[in-house]
């Protein structure tokens, strides 16, 4: 069901967009030999044509461009075969050449799209505008000085991705499925870390609104630099809001780039900064144009791993899994690993449900990543197994899962350790009911004089003789044939 | 030997291989001759230390036959190549105290040749202008003077005019030059020297302060078309450092310099006959087409229709690319800074003060020829223009293999008589932005006097990297023309 | 095409360089005779005409991915007009 803001003038809906700045994985930068790792002493990262030096050259790094294409290809986009560098001006204390080399008319990768896996199984395809490379910048820090700011240029001309979807985003969740998508795509490539923390990917949301049904596009604002799914949602919400308001008083947001306050959870106007901004695009002279040729990109194409899509689709046939299990066990490719393994030549639902679950919720208390799994995918399978053959029962099952967890012992090791081998010994049952009945006949006569829930005590009897490992399936068939005679 | 000054890099070299003097020798002559020279202000550091032990460097490497190309030749690099540990300023204050920490691989090329620098050449400040007269350390002095008025002085021309009045007065026996528009060829062609601008692409841009990066080329600038020969190929080759530079083998020049040129065929473009320009021009240049006729080749008339259009669209598309390449010298990391209550302020003051007039005013046309609304009348307009003008040369060349043109509209002038007026300053070019513009090799080649005994020169234009036969009729044309006068008070 | 002192101004805070006001006038009256003597590029029909990218006849040569360079912060700091702990220093920027 559509998301729709309620107003005193109707139900309006949001419109949203997103330009995502990806760090791409080099070794080096974009344009120069300098390396790109996260966290080094400042201006130790830094080239003389990164400082922007006078002479110095930009020349192109081969595998970012390959990372571009790839990318492009993940996202099912068509990869233009001659694109242009272009200067974009302006000047900034952490943009040393005075212009970022970016692509303007002539973008590495066109129209494309991701598909979104929603909580309720649906999917919402999102269309992609375009791909295209540029240049970090440097880091400017404030708060080392009272009157000056500290310029380090380690970041300057790493290689960044810059990927602009279409507004085709109707709510907070899809911007945030959007987010988590795009992620997973370019963790499976290998192009971007996409860790926003660091950030080494960066999002720009554009958002508008409009009365319910309407088709117009108005006024749009791009909130700048939020960096956490959850502050995307409410940057959304609450700029949505903001718009509403404004057109409900008779106003109307003017198109502007914007700040998100994640103390605040609003959003501020960076107006005054961006005035008399003229970027004077043109194709950098230092460059020449890009040009790629149809092998190029088909190697790169063969050299594609299974992506969340495919997988997913696959986990669904082959596994018989829900829509949401298989995209919630594909949105991690180490993830989706695990489970295969644990799924092999075993019942793929039961799989699914241990490692959604109790699997899921020990990563969760132990803090240990699927790299490091608090149960190998070897032993949870073993578990599933001694499950499987009636060796233990699933309620025993729960409390080897925890040994497992704590020892990192093998389930049967368990089992064997702990005596709880479930008992399947007819003869050995029927001794045990006999003692039960034996013990109750009051409540024995009370049962056959019409008082059936008793089963469920003897039942409970004789689980307790047995400390739950007697199989309950065997229980319950003697102890009625006994208890009818 | 008080004429060591005086030999061609191809005598030097003679000279010290033979043993008739050492690289000491000759250095030391030079050093005291760009002493004496100093009025002329054409070195803007002199770098005495350093080529003293270069020369001791290089008298050793003769002694144990390791010696290069250029071994213990005193040349003057224009300050405009990044030198490592040497001041490099662009002849612009906002660059006045920078110090490299890296060598231009042009000028590292020449070292590793052997050639010892003497020091670095004043030019027109970031090589925008034709008269040197935008320096910020004032202007290089053409060693030449009209006749009978030996106390007016003249214009060296521009940009590379520290570079040609050091070669002129022989204070160096070759130095490098960088051309744009015509900085090489013109400020040659006032000097009395040979000036050449090779293809784009072939010397590397890599460590030159970028003026507009499509156009600007390296080249030598030196007493002899021989000397230009034997300096280009130690200059040029392929570097991975630069993504516009060719990746060709470097012929051997030298060897290109046969002397015969029968059955060339040299293109006479129409266009270039303008009524503005001086009879005596008109006439050299039918001179020159005289002597290579007469050395057997064919003179073609030919048709550049777009040349009118070149030196407009030439003054959008240098500066426009000026504007961004100049848009480094901020005050942060290197140069000038002149503080500010923010760091606009910072900005607007250190460009205001460390920029002159004439930068100012390039940086501005070429901000406004790309801003919104402007970039497709004036930056998009001009590169179709220079679309044209390319075409027009390649079809030239499908029925010539050089075209001869004289090399600037007149002789050099005396200083301050043009400063005032952009537009009759930027015409000096008229001949040379065409070639610029198409990316093809020039050379200038002193041809002869003008009626007040000021030198001047003819250019030949070749195809894309065919400076090879460029040399070879520019060496045919010199031995024609028999230049040998020099400025007063030079030996020639 | 002539500028007025306004878009001369404009223009000059675009490429940051402070002009005072006095020097507007006479700065829009040289730049516009330069734009002037440009209009000519009117007369020249190029329609159709590709504009130039580079008069170098090839495409983009490209690097291997390898770090070659950087790791020399004194070196890049060495001109710094102002410079501590590494950093290059400049008038405060308020965020
Ligand atoms: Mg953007
Ligand atoms: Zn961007």
């Amino acid at each position: 069901m559509a998301y729709l803001i309620e107003g005193d003038s109707g139900n309006w809906e949001v419109v949203i967009g997103m330009e995502i700045h990806a760090q791409v994985i080099s070794k080096a930068k974009l344009f120069s030999g300098a390396a790109t790792d996260f966290g080094a002493a400042p201006n130790s990262q830094v080239s003389f044509v990164d400082a922007a030096m006078p002479g110095m050259l930009p020349v192109i790094n081969d595998f970012v461009v390959e990372q571009a294409v790839r990318t492009g290809l993940g996202l099912k986009a068509a990869i233009n075969l001659t694109s242009v560098f272009a200067r974009k001006n302006y000047f900034y204390a952490d943009l040393p050449q005075g212009y970022q080399i970016s692509q303007y008319e002539s973008p590495i990768v066109g129209n494309g799209e991701i598909v979104l896996d929603m909580p309720d199984g649906s999917t919402r395809t999102v269309g992609i505008e375009r791909l295209h490379l540029e240049q970090d910048a440097g880091k400017s820090l404030h708060d080392q000085h009272p009157s000056k700011s500290f310029i380090d240029l380690n970041r300057s001309g790493v290689a960044l991705m810059e990927i602009v979807s279409k507004p085709d985003m109707r709510s907070p969740e899809e911007a945030g499925a959007f987010l988590k998508k795009l992620r997973s795509i370019l963790r499976y490539l290998g192009t971007c870390d996409g860790n926003m923390e660091e950030g080494s990917m960066r999002c720009d949301v554009n958002v508008s609104v409009r009365p319910e049904g309407s088709d117009e596009l108005r006024t749009r604002c791009e909130i700048k630099n939020v960096n956490s799914v959850r502050f995307v949602q409410q940057a959304i919400e609450f700029e949505a809001r903001r718009h509403i308001d404004l057109y409900e008083n008779g106003e109307a947001p003017v198109q502007e780039t914007r700040l998100f306050d994640s103390r605040k959870g609003e959003t501020r106007s960076m107006r005054g900064k961006e005035e008399a901004h003229d970027y004077r695009y043109f194709p950098d002279p230092d460059l020449l144009p890009l040009v790629l040729d149809e092998a190029y990109v088909q190697r790169i194409r063969d050299s594609l791993p299974e992506l969340p899509d495919d997988k997913k689709a696959r986990f669904i046939a082959d596994f018989g899994l829900s829509p949401y299990d298989a995209s919630v066990l594909v949105a991690d490719r180490a993830t989706a690993d695990f489970y295969e393994q644990v799924a092999k030549g075993r019942d793929a639902k039961m799989a699914a449900n241990w490692v959604m679950g109790d699997f899921f919720a020990a990563m969760n208390k132990t803090g240990r990543g699927i790299d490091d799994p608090p149960v190998t995918a070897e032993n949870l399978g073993a578990l599933i197994d001694l499950i499987a053959d009636d060796t233990i029962s699933g309620r025993i099952a729960k409390e080897v899962f925890e040994a497992m967890v704590d020892t990192g012992k093998a389930p049967g090791v368990i089992v064997e350790e702990k005596g709880l081998k479930q008992v399947t010994d007819t003869g050995a049952i029927e001794g045990m009911i006999d003692e039960v009945l034996a013990n109750n006949p009051d409540k024995v006569a009370e049962y056959q004089g019409g008082k059936d829930k008793l089963f469920g005590f003897f039942v409970g009897q004789v689980m307790k003789a047995t400390q739950g490992k007697a199989n309950p399936k065997l229980v319950n068939e003697i102890l009625a044939k006994k208890l009818k005679s | 030997m008080a004429s060591l000054t005086t030999l061609t890099l191809a005598e030097a070299r003679e000279g010290l291989a033979k043993g008739d003097f050492t690289a000491k020798e000759l250095v030391e002559a030079h050093l005291r001759a760009v002493e004496a020279g100093r009025d002329l202000n054409a070195f803007v550091t002199e770098t005495p230390d350093v080529a003293i032990d270069a020369a001791a460097v290089a008298d050793e490497r003769i002694r144990t036959g390791r010696a290069g190309p250029l071994e213990g030749l005193p040349i003057a690099v224009k300050d405009l190549f990044c030198t490592e540990g040497v001041r490099t300023t662009a002849a612009s204050r906002i660059l006045h105290n920078f110090v490299p920490p890296y060598e231009s691989t042009v000028t590292a090329k020449l070292k590793q040749a052997g050639a010892v620098m003497l020091g670095k050449a004043n030019l027109d400040e970031f090589a925008m202008g034709s008269s040197n007269e935008t320096s910020h350390f004032g202007g290089a002095v053409n060693p030449w003077r009209r006749k009978g008025e030996p106390k007016a002085k003249l214009v060296p021309g521009g940009s590379s005019g520290g570079s040609a009045a050091a070669v002129a007065a022989r204070l160096a026996l070759a130095a490098t030059g960088t051309d744009t528009g015509g900085s090489i060829r013109q400020p040659a062609s006032f000097c009395g020297i040979v000036g050449m601008k090779p293809t784009y692409g072939r010397c590397s841009r890599w460590g030159i302060v970028a003026f507009a990066s499509s156009l600007d080329q390296a080249g030598p600038m030196t007493r002899s078309v021989r000397d230009a020969a034997i300096m280009l190929g130690a200059m040029c080759g392929h570097d991975p450092k630069d993504s516009t530079s060719a990746p060709m083998a470097v012929p051997d020049f030298e060897a290109a310099l046969t002397g015969d040129i029968r059955g060339l065929r040299v293109g006479i473009p129409r266009e270039y006959r303008r009524d503005d320009v001086p009879e005596e021009i008109a006439r050299l240049w039918d001179q020159g087409v005289a002597w290579l006729r007469d050395a057997g080749a064919e003179p073609v008339e030919i048709s550049l229709p777009h040349t009118k259009y070149a030196l407009p669209a030439y003054y959008i598309i240098a500066p426009a690319e000026a504007s961004s390449n100049l848009a480094r010298y901020d005050g942060v990391r290197y140069g000038l800074r002149v503080e500010g209550d923010s760091l606009d302020a910072m900005y607007r003051n250190t460009r205001a003060a460390g920029f002159g007039r004439e930068v100012k005013r390039r940086i501005l046309i070429g901000t406004y020829a790309l801003s919104a609304g402007y970039y497709d009348a004036y930056y998009a307009k001009a590169q179709k223009v220079r679309s044209l003008i390319a075409r027009d040369f390649r079809d030239a060349f499908g029925h010539v293999d050089v075209i001869l043109t004289p090399t600037a509209p007149s002789a050099a002038f005396p200083l301050g008589e043009k400063v005032d007026d952009p537009v009759t300053m930027y015409l000096n070019d008229v001949f040379t932005v065409p070639t610029s513009l198409a990316g093809l090799p020039g050379i200038s080649v002193p041809a002869g006097l003008d009626g007040q005994g000021l030198p001047l020169g003819l250019q030949l234009i070749g195809r894309p990297f065919d400076e090879e036969t460029v040399l070879r009729a520019a060496e045919v044309m010199e031995t024609a023309a028999g230049f040998t006068a020099a400025p007063a008070g030079v030996e020639g | 095409m002539s500028l007025d002192k306004a878009t001369v101004r404009s223009i000059a805070t675009l490429a940051r360089i402070d002009v005072p006001d006095e020097d507007l006038e006479p700065l829009a009256g040289e730049l516009s005779a330069i734009l002037d003597w440009i209009e000519q590029l009117g007369e020249v029909d190029t329609e159709g005409v590709p504009p130039m990218t580079s008069v170098a006849e090839m495409t983009l040569p490209r690097r291997a991915d390898e770090v070659t360079d950087g790791n020399c912060p004194d070196k890049v700091l060495a001109n710094a007009p102002e410079s501590q702990d590494g950093f290059f220093l400049v008038p405060k920027v308020v965020e």
